[in-house]
């Protein structure tokens, strides 16, 4: 079957190669927010960041002590330099938000970011509770399905063979022991 | 002379069977991702990284390094058959590989491609092999102040010579560094940063951060722009390799112009990229018709290859020789040497022979392999670009969360990875560089521990830096490259820099 596959895949090749892209973002889809708030917003969260590190670090010790830096000593400077650089990049932010606004994102483009980020959280939580095996399955069926528009019985065969080559890798060769749910605890995994 | 007995030792210690098993395992995954979209080099090393965590550490860093190679081959093959540069350094290789295939030299382009390439990697791997064990036994010298020097120096450089904006550079390496700092604090035992979380005792783990954010975020990236791709299918037969190595001889001045500029840039940080520009600029610019450029010229496509590929080779040189990574897929090496229980550093040349010398001769090795491999078999991968999109990015998703997990059996780690991977996406819309991030993280440890132990050694007197002339040097030379644009552009004032700017554009 392999032979025949790349015997397909060879003869094939004198074609130009076009492959199709059925959910495309549009090309002129409206900006749903701009580069700039969205740094100053980052700027923001960082200097957030910076302030809770520093004053963890300075609670545990910025100073010098008989034995030389204590632990907080080297973070906390680190953290006024993360503190400095966000500072700056607000305020450069600020200033050429002024100016024309570069887009971050357009609306089709956000739809289709989180056409992914959505079944990839939803992964996540499955995983913890289902084990990675099951979700694995899931998401590749259900992502080919839904967002690639494939026929269902490819999809299903292709997250099965997927899944079951990594569980052959991972956990039987390789020994790398993944997360486990209700499923292969019934074949006694 | 040793270096060559060494090397031969190496080479004993790869050929066994199930060594070059794995090298030809590597090589086809690092095609293989190198030529998907969305992923490449260090995206590919990062996810497939899991895979050998369970085997010694030779083998392991020979298929890490394989895929390295591979993914390095397989950005050639998009950037000429489908002009979609897989990474950055390949922009330069579109220029005349993408003309070239639109006349139908498609095949010529992709071996002049791959064989440069090979050449690249090889004058950087000689480079490497008599080089490295040079400085490693300089460096053994080193005492905690030299080495916090050194790391000085390749923080400084990021920001000074990054084409990034300067403080996004900043903001970045000292996220990266504290990140690092995270969890139990190696010198006193006290906890930092962790805000009475159980999870985060571990620390942030320099991998899971580093499959978030080139793995997760690179799907993301990936899906947010029109998929749809369109270009010319290419098998190569003999007689076009044939036809392309008899004229190599008449390009022998680009080839070495390319892999000299290629091995200089690529032992300092983040050079690969911009070694493939210069390589296309310098050729175009001492060419006698440089108005042939990017209308398809052969010497378009060896000479920018010819650069990445030497320059990406050589960031395995100051990893190998001092610990510290030239790149961002050597920083996910040398994250993978220590997931090994190897300490990176000069100690290794000493200490682990056996690893040093089998990996630089699977650097020989696995170039030719993989030039072979590639050049018989480009049909095959071209045609993974039918592959539909929707079907590929669940399964990255998927290793990428394996990976994650098994590094330290966590599920909290995936959580963290999909966190990392939200912030990847967002710092490379907003042009935050990741590769300094990157390697503060992997280095903050080692960095910390360096100040922190010359400091005790010096009771606390900064002067420890200056303290003698091999450290004083480093520090001041760090510090003067911390500065390079304000002194550049005072220069520039007075008219120093005109000639030299005019040659980089």
């Amino acid at each position: 079957m392999t032979a025949n596959l790349i015997w397909q895949l060879m003869s094939q090749t004198d074609l130009e190669i076009v492959v199709d892209d059925p959910t495309a973002p549009e090309e002129d889809s409206p900006s749903v927010v701009s580069s700039g708030t969205i740094e100053i917003f980052v700027c923001i969260l960082l200097l957030a960041l910076a302030a809770t590190l520093g004053y963890d670090n300075w609670r545990s010790g910025a100073s010098w002590d008989s034995t030389g830096p204590e632990p907080g000593y080297f973070p906390f400077y680190l953290s006024a330099i993360l503190g400095g650089g966000s500072l700056y990049g607000l305020i450069a932010a600020l200033v050429a938000h002024r100016k024309a606004a570069e887009t971050f994102v357009t609306r089709a483009q956000a739809r289709r970011v989180m056409a992914v980020f959505v079944p990839t959280l939803l992964f996540c939580l499955v995983t913890q509770f289902l084990g990675l095996y099951v979700a694995s399955f899931l998401l590749i069926a259900s992502f080919m399905r839904a967002i690639g528009k494939i026929a269902l019985w490819k999809s299903l065969l292709t997250a099965f063979v997927f899944t079951a080559i990594m569980f052959v890798t991972f956990d039987i060769a390789f020994d790398v022991i993944m997360p486990k749910g209700p499923l292969e605890a019934a074949f006694g995994h | 002379m040793e270096a060559f007995g060494l090397l031969l030792h190496g080479f004993a210690v790869l050929l066994t069977w199930k060594t070059l098993v794995l090298m030809m395992v590597g090589l086809v995954l690092g095609v293989f991702v190198g030529v998907l979209p969305g992923l490449g080099g260090p995206n590919g090393v990062a996810i497939l990284l899991p895979l050998t965590f369970t085997m010694d550490p030779t083998s392991a860093i020979v298929m890490l390094s394989c895929i390295y190679w591979g993914a390095l081959f397989g950005g050639a093959i998009t950037s000429i058959l489908f002009n979609i540069p897989g990474e950055a350094w390949s922009v330069a290789t579109t220029f005349d590989g993408y003309p070239m295939a639109q006349q139908g030299r498609a095949a010529e382009a992709l071996t002049a491609a791959f064989t440069s390439s090979f050449i690249g990697s090889l004058v950087a791997v000689l480079l490497i092999t008599f080089l490295a064990p040079m400085i490693s036994s300089f460096a053994l010298k080193f005492g905690p102040p030299e080495f916090f020097a050194v790391y000085l120096l390749t923080f400084c450089s990021f920001v000074g010579l990054g084409r990034e904006a300067k403080h996004k550079t900043v903001i970045s390496m000292s996220l990266g560094l504290l990140l690092a700092g995270i969890g139990m604090d190696t010198v006193s035992g006290n906890l930092r940063m962790t805000f009475g979380s159980s999870e985060l005792l571990r620390g942030i783990n320099f991998l899971v951060a580093v499959i978030g954010l080139f793995g997760i975020s690179e799907i993301l990236l990936t899906m947010e722009e029109r998929l749809a791709l369109r270009g010319h299918a290419a098998s190569i037969s003999l007689r076009v390799v044939l036809s392309v190595w008899k004229d190599l001889p008449k390009y022998w001045v680009t080839l070495l112009r390319s892999s000299f500029i290629g091995c200089w840039l690529g032992i300092t940080p983040g050079g690969a990229i911009a070694a493939s520009f210069m390589g296309y600029n310098l050729a175009k610019r001492f060419s006698k018709d440089p108005e042939s450029f990017g209308k398809g010229r052969i010497e378009g496509v060896f000479a920018p290859e010819t650069a990445a590929h030497a320059s990406g080779t050589a960031a395995l040189l100051p990893m190998l020789a001092l610990g510290i990574p030239g790149s961002g897929t050597a920083a996910i090496l040398l994250g993978g040497l220590m997931v090994w229980g190897l300490n990176p550093g000069p100690l290794l040349f000493v200490e682990h022979k056996d690893f040093v010398w089998g990996l630089i001769a699977s650097m020989y090795l696995g170039n030719v392999v993989g030039l072979v491999l590639v050049l018989t078999t480009v049909p095959i991968f071209a045609s993974i670009l039918r592959v539909p999109f929707a079907a590929v990015a669940p399964m990255i998703v998927v290793s990428c969360a394996i990976g994650a997990y098994a590094i330290q059996n966590a599920m909290f780690d995936i959580w963290l990875m999909l966190g990392f991977g939200v912030v990847g996406y967002v710092f490379k819309k907003i042009g935050i560089p990741l590769a300094p991030f990157t390697l503060a993280l992997v280095l903050g440890n080692r960095a910390e521990d360096a100040f922190r132990l010359s400091m005790i050694g010096s009771g606390g007197d900064l002067k420890v830096f200056w303290s003698n002339g091999l450290v004083g040097s480093i520090t001041t030379l760090a510090i003067l490259l911390l500065f390079w644009p304000v002194i550049d552009g005072l220069l520039g004032r007075v008219g120093w820099t005109q000639r030299t700017r005019a040659t980089s554009r």
